[in-house]
């Protein structure tokens, strides 16, 4: 191994807001201001939904690695094509 | 019954059709040989993003989800609504947690948390315990999905007077089940698992246009809502939470997160998966089921507000709250469409079934028979007993529904999700830290499992008017505090379970205790597809021909 591998990274620490926030009911445990008739207490709570997916993306996209290189220099064509395959 | 003839004709054929794909599914992306445990328990540990992601979500959001969610909406209130903070926070929790788990697991041919924790800590004691407790918890949880096929049945009218004649429909929908997952093993949910969201995505999509289109909208909907929980004696419901019971909402949330991907059947889905990325990206996807489900939680007001009257459960004078989704669905749909919803339902339990069936059966096949009864098996054989194992679990779990009363199903699931979290500290904390001994785990385990069921024992049920196991949410005035406050029990369980596990690890190695050999290396937990060292038995020319 040249490089020993990691997955530190500061972008992780952007994790905890998705964790934290939906579990303070202080935030949102009200009926008004409703939207589309939806009490604050459902609508906000949906939009932490929207939150979760936006921080753990970016979070993805920061530390993803390179598909697998390590042995044979073909590999990384060849799972990419594999990937597309699949899906 | 007759009046319900075309949503049993609509019901059971989408059922028959999905289960012919269930024994198609064998030779969906199989290897020359399927006699591996890899390739049965794990789909050869090949799946990509799209089949993660379906696979992960049908095996996550249940039948039993989408039909005692909103039946506890409809029952108390916001305070059932939880299911949503709860699949909000389990993705950033897990996201750093899986792709550890997955790594080790690639690395050493690892099919369950139990062969993790065997070799990370050297104890097949302690492996025992994870792969028992895991068993134990799962068994429940696929009765459960049973509950979940049975509430529609009972509304489409098909029951019968003697046990088993109202047992019946459901025997030979598990019978055609266990077929067909023994065949296939986990390539049947990985596949049927797309006809069965597409259908589910359909009919909630549908209902949240149409039913409060029909209902005077939004606004009227949550309204009725409100005017029922005003109106009832109830302190703890109402369409938002109250003083009381806002530590129980939030505790109970990131306790189930916790215990979510410790079950075996969640770590199978991810184990299935061919790498890292996959993981990563589904982390950041699964959410869109999040939506799907406080989508579906909502239906529990608009059955209030469609003056739905549950129908009768198993004994004199109970409701079975179950059934409130399908009776919304079979007053409000066109019957041809409550057909789709109710076969949308049916096939949503048939994929986490068998995906808990595998899972257990993996357990036992690589913890206890393998570790206890035949040193020496092949692959083949390992393959051989998880098949049956899958077989056996599925007849246990007709026999909860059929000899027990449902709502204690619902009850020993409720144990399940506290005594699964005792396994935490040995699964979760073991992929980052081997401070702890696993004497220590050992001690940590049996103290948060006792301390957990004592705890259930002691909630009553005021509404069906039982005196123990009738919740998660324990009074913190038992333990001396002037409060009416409550908290969900799992969370204290755990934190007692982590105490004891500190204490004696100080302890033991204190007294220089042996603590076995650790199995795994730091770059275990951070290995990759292709990884070159992988394990031997992993290379042999049929995994090779599937894994690429």
């Amino acid at each position: 191994m040249p490089t020993p591998r990691s997955d530190r990274s500061p972008w992780n620490w952007l994790l905890l807001v998705p964790i934290v926030i939906p579990l303070l009911t202080p935030l949102y445990n009200f009926d008004s201001p409703r939207l589309f008739g939806f009490p604050a207490f459902y609508w906000i709570q949906l939009s932490f939904i929207l939150l979760g997916v936006a921080t753990t993306s970016v979070v993805y996209q920061m530390t993803r690695r390179p598909a697998a290189s390590v042995s044979e220099p073909s590999a990384p064509s060849a799972s990419e094509s594999s990937e597309a395959s699949d899906e | 019954m007759s009046e319900h003839i075309t949503e049993i004709v609509i019901f059971t054929v989408l059922f028959l059709l999905v289960s012919g794909m269930g024994f198609v599914a064998a030779r969906w992306r199989a290897p020359k040989d399927m006699a591996h445990l890899d390739e049965w328990g794990l789909g050869g540990r090949s799946f990509g993003g799209w089949i993660t992601w379906f696979l992960i979500g049908g095996d996550l959001y249940t039948a039993y989800t989408f039909v005692a969610v909103p039946a506890l909406m409809f029952g108390a209130g916001a305070a059932g609504f939880f299911a949503v903070p709860y699949t909000i926070v389990i993705y950033p929790l897990f996201f750093l947690v899986l792709i550890r788990l997955w790594s080790v697991s690639h690395r050493h041919g690892f099919v369950t948390p139990a062969d993790f924790v065997r070799t990370r800590f050297d104890s097949p004691t302690l492996a025992l315990l994870i792969a028992i407790t895991g068993i134990v918890a799962t068994m429940p949880y696929i009765a459960l999905q049973l509950v979940g096929i049975e509430a529609v049945l009972k509304t489409m009218g098909v029951t019968g007077d003697s046990p088993l004649a109202r047992h019946a429909p459901i025997i030979i929908a598990f019978a055609i089940l266990a077929a067909y997952t023994y065949q296939s093993g986990l390539r049947a949910p990985a596949l049927i698992a797309f006809v069965k969201d597409t259908l589910i995505y359909i009919v909630i999509i549908v209902a949240i246009l149409y039913l409060p289109y029909k209902l005077g909208g939004w606004g009227s909907i949550f309204d009725a809502a409100d005017a029922k929980f005003q109106a009832s004696p109830s302190p703890n419901d109402g369409i938002i939470l109250n003083a009381n019971n806002q530590l129980q909402y939030i505790t109970l949330a990131l306790g189930s997160a916790f215990a979510l991907f410790l079950y075996p059947h969640s770590i199978t889905g991810v184990l299935a998966s061919k790498n890292r990325n996959v993981i990563k990206r589904n982390m950041s996807a699964l959410p869109a089921y999040s939506l799907l489900l406080g989508l579906i939680a909502l239906l529990g007001f608009m059955a209030i507000s469609a003056g739905v009257k549950p129908l009768p459960g198993a004994k004199e004078g109970t409701v079975d709250s179950n059934t409130v989704v399908p009776l919304l669905f079979d007053q409000q749909f066109p019957s041809w469409f409550a057909g789709i919803a109710f076969a949308a339902i049916g096939i949503g339990a048939l994929v986490p079934a068998a995906i808990m069936s595998i899972a257990a059966a993996n357990l036992f096949t690589r913890n206890i028979y393998k570790e206890y009864l035949r040193k020496d098996a092949t692959p083949a054989q390992e393959a051989g007993v998880a098949k049956i194992t899958s077989l056996v679990v599925k007849i246990g779990a007709v026999a909860f529904i059929i000899f027990l009363d449902p709502q204690f199903s619902i009850d020993l699931q409720l144990i399940g999700g506290v005594i699964i979290l005792q396994t935490a500290p040995a699964v979760a904390l073991g992929l980052y830290t081997r401070w702890l001994h696993r004497g220590g785990l050992v001690a940590g385990w049996i103290a948060g499992m006792s301390m957990g069921l004592w705890m259930l024992y002691q909630v009553p049920n005021a509404a069906t008017g039982r005196a123990h196991f009738g919740g998660s949410a324990f009074p913190l005035s038992k333990f001396g505090f002037d409060t009416p406050k409550t908290i969900y029990v799992g969370f204290i369980a755990v934190a007692v379970n982590l105490l004891v596990v500190v204490i004696v690890t100080l302890i033991l190695r204190a007294a220089k205790t042996p603590e076995g050999v650790d199995g795994t290396e730091p770059d275990d937990y951070l290995a990759d597809e292709g990884d070159p060292r992988l394990e031997k038995s992993r290379t042999s020319p049929d995994a090779i021909a599937s894994s690429t």
